[in-house]
Protein backbone atom coordinates (compact mmCIF):
# COMPACT_ATOMS: atom_id res chain seq x y z
CA UNK A 1 0.00 0.00 0.00
CA UNK A 2 2.54 2.79 0.79
CA UNK A 3 4.88 1.91 -1.93
CA UNK A 4 2.53 3.30 -4.86
CA UNK A 5 2.01 6.21 -3.36
CA UNK A 6 5.99 6.95 -2.59
CA UNK A 7 6.04 5.92 -6.17
CA UNK A 8 3.45 8.40 -7.17
CA UNK A 9 4.72 11.19 -5.13
CA UNK A 10 8.07 10.70 -6.62
CA UNK A 11 6.86 10.63 -10.32
CA UNK A 12 5.13 14.18 -9.17
CA UNK A 13 7.76 15.82 -7.76
CA UNK A 14 10.22 14.92 -10.83
CA UNK A 15 7.59 15.91 -13.62
CA UNK A 16 7.80 19.64 -11.74
CA UNK A 17 11.40 19.32 -11.34
CA UNK A 18 11.53 18.64 -15.17
CA UNK A 19 9.36 21.04 -15.73
CA UNK A 20 10.89 23.68 -13.96
CA UNK A 21 14.62 22.75 -15.57
CA UNK A 22 12.94 23.10 -19.01
CA UNK A 23 11.25 26.43 -18.15
CA UNK A 24 14.98 28.18 -17.27
CA UNK A 25 16.69 30.61 -19.21
CA UNK A 26 20.04 29.66 -20.73
CA UNK A 27 22.96 30.03 -18.97
CA UNK A 28 25.04 33.34 -18.75
CA UNK A 29 21.76 35.60 -19.73
CA UNK A 30 19.70 35.99 -17.06
CA UNK A 31 16.25 37.98 -16.92
CA UNK A 32 17.15 41.28 -15.16
CA UNK A 33 21.05 42.24 -15.17
CA UNK A 34 21.27 45.45 -13.44
CA UNK A 35 22.53 44.35 -10.53
CA UNK A 36 25.16 42.28 -12.53
CA UNK A 37 26.60 44.41 -13.90
CA UNK A 38 26.65 47.17 -11.06
CA UNK A 39 28.66 44.87 -9.11
CA UNK A 40 31.15 43.87 -12.24
CA UNK A 41 31.58 47.63 -13.02
CA UNK A 42 31.85 48.98 -9.54
CA UNK A 43 33.29 46.36 -7.08
CA UNK A 44 37.02 46.86 -8.07
CA UNK A 45 36.73 50.53 -7.14
CA UNK A 46 34.56 50.20 -4.44
CA UNK A 47 34.90 47.30 -2.09
CA UNK A 48 38.80 47.40 -3.47
CA UNK A 49 38.99 43.25 -4.17
CA UNK A 50 40.01 41.44 -7.18
CA UNK A 51 37.40 39.05 -6.55
CA UNK A 52 34.08 40.15 -6.90
CA UNK A 53 32.28 37.66 -4.89
CA UNK A 54 34.33 37.57 -2.38
CA UNK A 55 33.63 41.72 -2.33
CA UNK A 56 30.21 40.72 -2.59
CA UNK A 57 30.03 38.22 0.38
CA UNK A 58 32.67 40.25 2.77
CA UNK A 59 31.78 43.83 2.20
CA UNK A 60 28.46 44.65 0.26
CA UNK A 61 26.40 41.57 2.14
CA UNK A 62 28.40 41.42 5.10
CA UNK A 63 25.39 40.93 7.22
CA UNK A 64 24.53 37.92 5.79
CA UNK A 65 28.18 36.80 6.37
CA UNK A 66 27.99 37.38 10.16
CA UNK A 67 24.64 35.85 10.10
CA UNK A 68 26.12 32.66 8.44
CA UNK A 69 29.19 32.36 11.50
CA UNK A 70 26.44 32.87 13.95
CA UNK A 71 24.71 29.88 12.71
CA UNK A 72 27.70 27.99 12.49
CA UNK A 73 29.04 28.77 16.06
CA UNK A 74 25.29 28.17 17.02
CA UNK A 75 25.52 24.66 15.44
CA UNK A 76 28.97 23.54 17.44
CA UNK A 77 27.31 25.34 20.82
CA UNK A 78 24.33 22.74 20.14
CA UNK A 79 26.28 19.45 19.44
CA UNK A 80 28.90 20.20 22.52
CA UNK A 81 25.81 20.26 24.56
CA UNK A 82 24.03 17.25 23.00
CA UNK A 83 27.13 14.78 22.38
CA UNK A 84 28.20 14.49 25.71
CA UNK A 85 29.08 11.68 28.30
CA UNK A 86 27.10 11.32 31.14
CA UNK A 87 27.12 9.27 34.23
CA UNK A 88 24.34 6.54 34.55
CA UNK B 1 42.29 -0.08 21.77
CA UNK B 2 40.91 -1.69 18.77
CA UNK B 3 44.13 -1.98 17.01
CA UNK B 4 44.91 0.49 14.41
CA UNK B 5 44.92 1.20 10.53
CA UNK B 6 47.24 -0.82 7.66
CA UNK B 7 50.62 0.84 6.95
CA UNK B 8 49.72 2.10 3.82
CA UNK B 9 46.74 4.40 4.64
CA UNK B 10 49.40 5.95 7.88
CA UNK B 11 52.60 6.45 5.01
CA UNK B 12 49.71 8.39 2.59
CA UNK B 13 48.40 10.23 5.88
CA UNK B 14 51.71 11.33 7.16
CA UNK B 15 52.33 12.19 3.27
CA UNK B 16 49.28 14.52 2.27
CA UNK B 17 48.38 15.88 5.77
CA UNK B 18 51.11 18.75 5.42
CA UNK B 19 49.83 20.09 1.91
CA UNK B 20 46.40 19.47 2.73
CA UNK B 21 46.93 21.84 5.84
CA UNK B 22 48.81 24.52 3.72
CA UNK B 23 46.62 24.25 0.87
CA UNK B 24 43.57 25.60 3.11
CA UNK B 25 45.57 28.23 4.15
CA UNK B 26 46.46 29.05 0.98
CA UNK B 27 42.75 29.19 0.02
CA UNK B 28 42.08 31.45 3.28
CA UNK B 29 44.75 33.62 2.42
CA UNK B 30 44.18 34.18 -1.02
CA UNK B 31 40.52 34.92 -0.68
CA UNK B 32 40.03 38.29 -2.37
CA UNK B 33 41.88 37.27 -4.86
CA UNK B 34 41.28 33.46 -6.30
CA UNK B 35 37.97 31.63 -5.78
CA UNK B 36 37.38 30.70 -2.30
CA UNK B 37 37.60 32.03 1.13
CA UNK B 38 37.05 31.91 5.04
CA UNK B 39 34.76 29.34 4.88
CA UNK B 40 36.09 27.36 1.67
CA UNK B 41 39.46 27.30 2.69
CA UNK B 42 38.49 26.40 7.21
CA UNK B 43 36.55 23.36 5.45
CA UNK B 44 39.75 22.16 3.88
CA UNK B 45 41.69 22.08 7.12
CA UNK B 46 38.75 20.71 8.86
CA UNK B 47 38.82 17.38 6.70
CA UNK B 48 43.05 17.56 7.18
CA UNK B 49 41.53 16.79 10.84
CA UNK B 50 38.80 14.47 9.69
CA UNK B 51 41.48 12.47 8.06
CA UNK B 52 43.81 12.30 11.07
CA UNK B 53 40.72 10.86 13.13
CA UNK B 54 40.17 8.55 10.59
CA UNK B 55 43.61 6.92 10.33
CA UNK B 56 44.79 7.50 14.12
CA UNK B 57 41.57 7.18 15.77
CA UNK B 58 40.07 9.78 18.45
CA UNK B 59 42.34 8.13 21.64
CA UNK B 60 45.50 9.27 19.84
CA UNK B 61 44.47 12.33 18.07
CA UNK B 62 43.20 13.81 21.72
CA UNK B 63 46.60 13.96 23.14
CA UNK B 64 47.42 16.17 20.13
CA UNK B 65 44.80 18.72 19.13
CA UNK B 66 43.02 20.24 22.22
CA UNK B 67 39.49 20.36 22.20
CA UNK B 68 39.51 23.72 24.63
CA UNK B 69 41.66 25.24 22.21
CA UNK B 70 39.76 25.17 19.32
CA UNK B 71 37.22 26.07 20.77
CA UNK B 72 38.65 29.32 21.64
CA UNK B 73 40.06 29.95 18.45
CA UNK B 74 36.24 29.52 17.05
CA UNK B 75 34.98 32.61 19.70
CA UNK B 76 37.78 34.59 18.69
CA UNK B 77 37.75 34.13 15.47
CA UNK B 78 33.64 35.16 15.25
CA UNK B 79 34.16 38.60 17.47
CA UNK B 80 37.51 39.61 15.15
CA UNK B 81 34.79 39.09 12.24
CA UNK B 82 32.11 41.32 14.00
CA UNK B 83 34.67 44.18 15.54
CA UNK B 84 36.63 44.33 11.86
CA UNK B 85 33.15 45.46 10.58
CA UNK B 86 33.22 47.72 13.80
CA UNK B 87 36.45 49.50 11.95
CA UNK B 88 34.49 51.50 9.70
CA UNK B 89 32.12 52.73 11.71
CA UNK B 90 32.70 56.09 11.03
CA UNK B 91 30.26 55.86 7.86
CA UNK B 92 28.69 52.70 8.04
CA UNK B 93 28.89 49.13 9.22
CA UNK B 94 31.09 46.85 7.68
CA UNK B 95 32.50 50.01 5.29
CA UNK B 96 35.74 48.98 3.97
CA UNK B 97 38.34 51.78 5.84
CA UNK B 98 41.32 50.05 5.64
CA UNK B 99 41.20 49.78 1.81
CA UNK B 100 43.83 52.36 -0.30
CA UNK B 101 44.88 53.82 3.29
CA UNK B 102 48.43 52.24 2.83
CA UNK B 103 49.03 50.47 5.79
CA UNK B 104 48.84 46.20 5.97
CA UNK B 105 46.63 44.85 3.08
CA UNK B 106 45.99 48.57 2.52
CA UNK B 107 47.87 49.40 -0.88
CA UNK B 108 45.86 50.98 -3.85
CA UNK B 109 44.18 48.47 -5.63
CA UNK B 110 45.04 48.17 -9.53
CA UNK B 111 42.09 49.41 -11.28
CA UNK B 112 41.10 46.63 -14.23
CA UNK B 113 41.86 43.33 -15.53
CA UNK B 114 45.25 42.27 -13.44
CA UNK B 115 46.94 39.64 -11.65
CA UNK B 116 45.93 40.78 -8.54
CA UNK B 117 48.34 41.74 -5.33
CA UNK B 118 48.08 40.29 -1.83
CA UNK B 119 48.40 43.62 0.16
CA UNK B 120 45.18 44.99 -1.13
CA UNK B 121 41.71 44.86 0.16
CA UNK B 122 41.62 46.21 3.69
CA UNK B 123 39.19 44.77 5.73
CA UNK B 124 38.19 42.12 2.97
CA UNK B 125 41.35 39.81 3.82
CA UNK B 126 41.13 40.26 7.86
CA UNK B 127 37.45 39.15 7.45
CA UNK B 128 38.54 36.25 5.14
CA UNK B 129 41.17 35.22 7.57
CA UNK B 130 38.94 35.59 10.53
CA UNK B 131 35.78 33.92 9.32
CA UNK B 132 38.70 30.83 8.17
CA UNK B 133 39.73 30.54 11.74
CA UNK B 134 36.12 30.39 12.75
CA UNK B 135 35.58 27.96 10.39
CA UNK B 136 37.93 25.54 10.70
CA UNK B 137 38.09 25.77 14.40
CA UNK B 138 34.06 24.95 14.19
CA UNK B 139 34.47 21.95 11.59
CA UNK B 140 37.88 21.05 13.95
CA UNK B 141 35.25 21.01 17.48
CA UNK B 142 32.59 19.17 15.57
CA UNK B 143 34.26 16.01 13.76
CA UNK B 144 36.61 15.59 17.60
CA UNK B 145 33.47 15.86 19.34
CA UNK B 146 31.54 12.90 17.12
CA UNK B 147 34.15 11.12 16.84
CA UNK B 148 34.67 10.86 20.91
CA UNK B 149 30.56 9.93 20.78
CA UNK B 150 31.43 7.00 18.78
CA UNK B 151 34.15 5.58 20.95
CA UNK B 152 31.63 6.20 24.06
CA UNK B 153 29.19 4.02 22.65
CA UNK B 154 32.25 1.17 21.04
CA UNK B 155 33.58 0.80 25.14
CA UNK B 156 29.51 0.07 25.80
CA UNK B 157 29.09 -2.60 23.39
CA UNK B 158 32.57 -4.31 24.02
CA UNK B 159 31.89 -3.88 27.65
Amino acid sequence: MKKPIFILAFIFFAAFMFMAAIDMRPFGEPARSEMDDYFIENAQVQASSNNVVTSIVFDYRGFDTLGEGTVLFTAVIGIVALFREVAK
Amino acid sequence: MIGEMSRIVRTMTNIIFGFIVVFGFYVIAHGHLSPGGGFQGGAIVASAFALLLVTYGTEVIQQYIAKDLLSVIESTGLILFGSFGFLGISATYFYNIVANSGGLFGSPTVIGVNPGDLNTSGTIALMNIAVGLEVLAALGVIVLTMSAAAEIIQNKEKS
